[in-house]
């Protein structure tokens, strides 16, 4: 995977995370190129979400650097999340608002033009449910209103935790049409899937989990060096 | 600016669309208010006196009852990660939210509380220097409790610990805000009391919102 290294956008170096006194992951790295795909997978549990919420800035590194374009991502942290769109698994939406009203506040909150709502929610067949308030939806239609969100603004790195969760056949086809349709556009998608969503030409990353590391030399050194690192 | 804004009329149109929560801590202060003449019984002279510190104790305890869901509905269902990555610093979301809340629970109290001050037989110049007191320390009590709701944020008993962490901040709102009263019923002036009250409400406009961003940072952690 690091044979791509030069020509890569966003790249990821010994990242690790560790929740409290649990070790999630170690030594993960990635080089992404422009419409690169990286599917995440592993067991529950094995921190494909922290690695996400990690890459979102919303979770702080134990150690490890991010970089774009060969700058690190700490060194313009508001910068680094005017390019992400992140999907986590809830879906952000309000039940007292109507379905429209929803993704139209994200608009405004985006930045984005009003009349983008509309448009986002045609990208994902809920333009019938306009004014449903979004409490009657089902947990598959609150899932597209979720992912119509990434419809409203043109953002180059797209994190989505799960995102067929809950969608019918017709909708998981329209959101592997939408990943694609981004990266072809050069944008780069990673997403955490047990399988059941279909990434072209995506690389893998297979996250083991933190308790099956134990003879995983590597892995162990890793963290090894990040906890004296912080006694350092 | 313009997402600020965004953020700010988001949040009071959810409050309207489901007014229940903000409706339930305005009949608590006014129902919590009424029951204190019945009990300590119909002597206008008596009323008069304990008002202020009633009216301003009910004030503080209408607010706790709101505050605990002041960042927890977002937590809960994912708004918040969205919040934090917007072209906003978190202390502008804290802000938002706190100054939002304050509108739709401050400001109904503040219509209110006359007509519950003139149950207890306040005079009319108490009432104003009352109302003006609450007007001061309304935003004061939102911003102060915005802290206590993004430090409570996923603890399990958040509703009972958010009084404890909160109350104790209360109390210069509280020293001020019944003093000025006080003052004014006893023929001083109000004006000292009230403008330490709009000292402390401005350094909690400045303060607060830093600090509930640092603590929703650790409550998403």
């Amino acid at each position: 995977m690091t044979e791509t290294q030069p020509s890569a956008l966003f790249r990821a170096e010994g990242l690790v995370c560790r929740r409290g006194e649990r070790p999630v992951f170690a030594g993960i790295g990635f080089a992404l190129a422009e419409g690169a795909g990286l599917l995440l997978t592993g067991a529950n549990g094995s921190g494909k979400s922290s690695l996400l919420r990690l890459l979102a800035g919303l979770l702080p590194a134990e150690s490890g650097t991010l970089y774009w374009g060969g700058a690190p991502v700490a060194a313009d942290p508001d910068a680094q999340r005017a390019r992400i769109s992140f999907l986590g698994h809830r879906d952000a939406v309000k039940p007292g608002l109507t379905v429209l009203e929803n993704i139209e506040g994200w608009a405004s909150l985006l930045r984005a033009a009003v009349a983008a709502g509309r448009t986002a929610l045609a990208g994902f067949d809920l333009e019938n449910l306009a004014d449903l308030p979004a409490r009657y939806l089902s947990a598959g239609q609150r899932r597209r209103l979720a992912l119509a969100r990434l419809l409203l603004v043109d953002r180059p790195l797209w994190l989505l935790d799960e995102p067929q969760t809950g969608l019918d056949a017709a909708a998981t086809a329209r959101l592997a049409a939408t990943i694609a349709q981004h990266r072809a556009a050069g944008g780069i998608a990673i997403v955490a899937s047990h399988g059941g969503l279909d990434l072209p030409a995506a690389e893998r990353l297979d996250l083991v989990h933190a308790a099956q590391l134990d003879l995983d030399v590597a892995h162990r050194a890793a963290l090894e060096a990040a906890r004296s690192g912080e006694q350092r | 600016m313009s997402v600020f804004l965004a953020l700010f009329g988001r949040e009071i149109r959810l409050v309207l669309r489901q007014p229940g929560e903000a409706a339930l801590a305005l009949l608590f202060f006014l129902l919590g208010g009424a029951i204190f003449p019945i009990a300590l019984g119909p002597d206008p002279v008596l009323l008069a006196v304990v008002a202020p510190g009633i009216l301003w104790a009910m004030a503080l305890f209408a607010a706790l009852l709101s505050l605990d869901r002041l960042f927890q509905g977002d937590y809960e269902d994912g708004t918040l990660d969205q919040l934090m990555l917007l072209d906003l610093p978190a202390p502008a979301i804290c802000l938002a939210k706190a100054l939002a809340h304050w509108a739709t629970h401050g400001l109904p109290l503040l219509l209110v509380a006359p007509l519950l001050a003139l149950g207890f037989g306040l005079s009319a110049e108490g009432i104003a220097v009352l109302v003006a007191g609450l007007a001061l320390g309304g935003p004061l009590l939102s911003l102060i409790g915005s802290v206590g709701s993004a430090l409570t944020l996923g603890a399990r008993r958040s509703g009972t610990i958010l009084p404890l962490l909160v109350l104790p901040l209360y109390i210069p709102a509280l020293v001020f805000g019944v003093g000025a009263v006080d003052a004014v019923l006893g023929g001083f002036p109000a004006a000292p009391h009230l403008m330490l009250l709009g000292a402390f409400a401005l350094a909690a406009l400045v303060l607060a919102p830093w600090a509930a961003a640092a603590a929703l940072r650790l409550a998403l952690d």
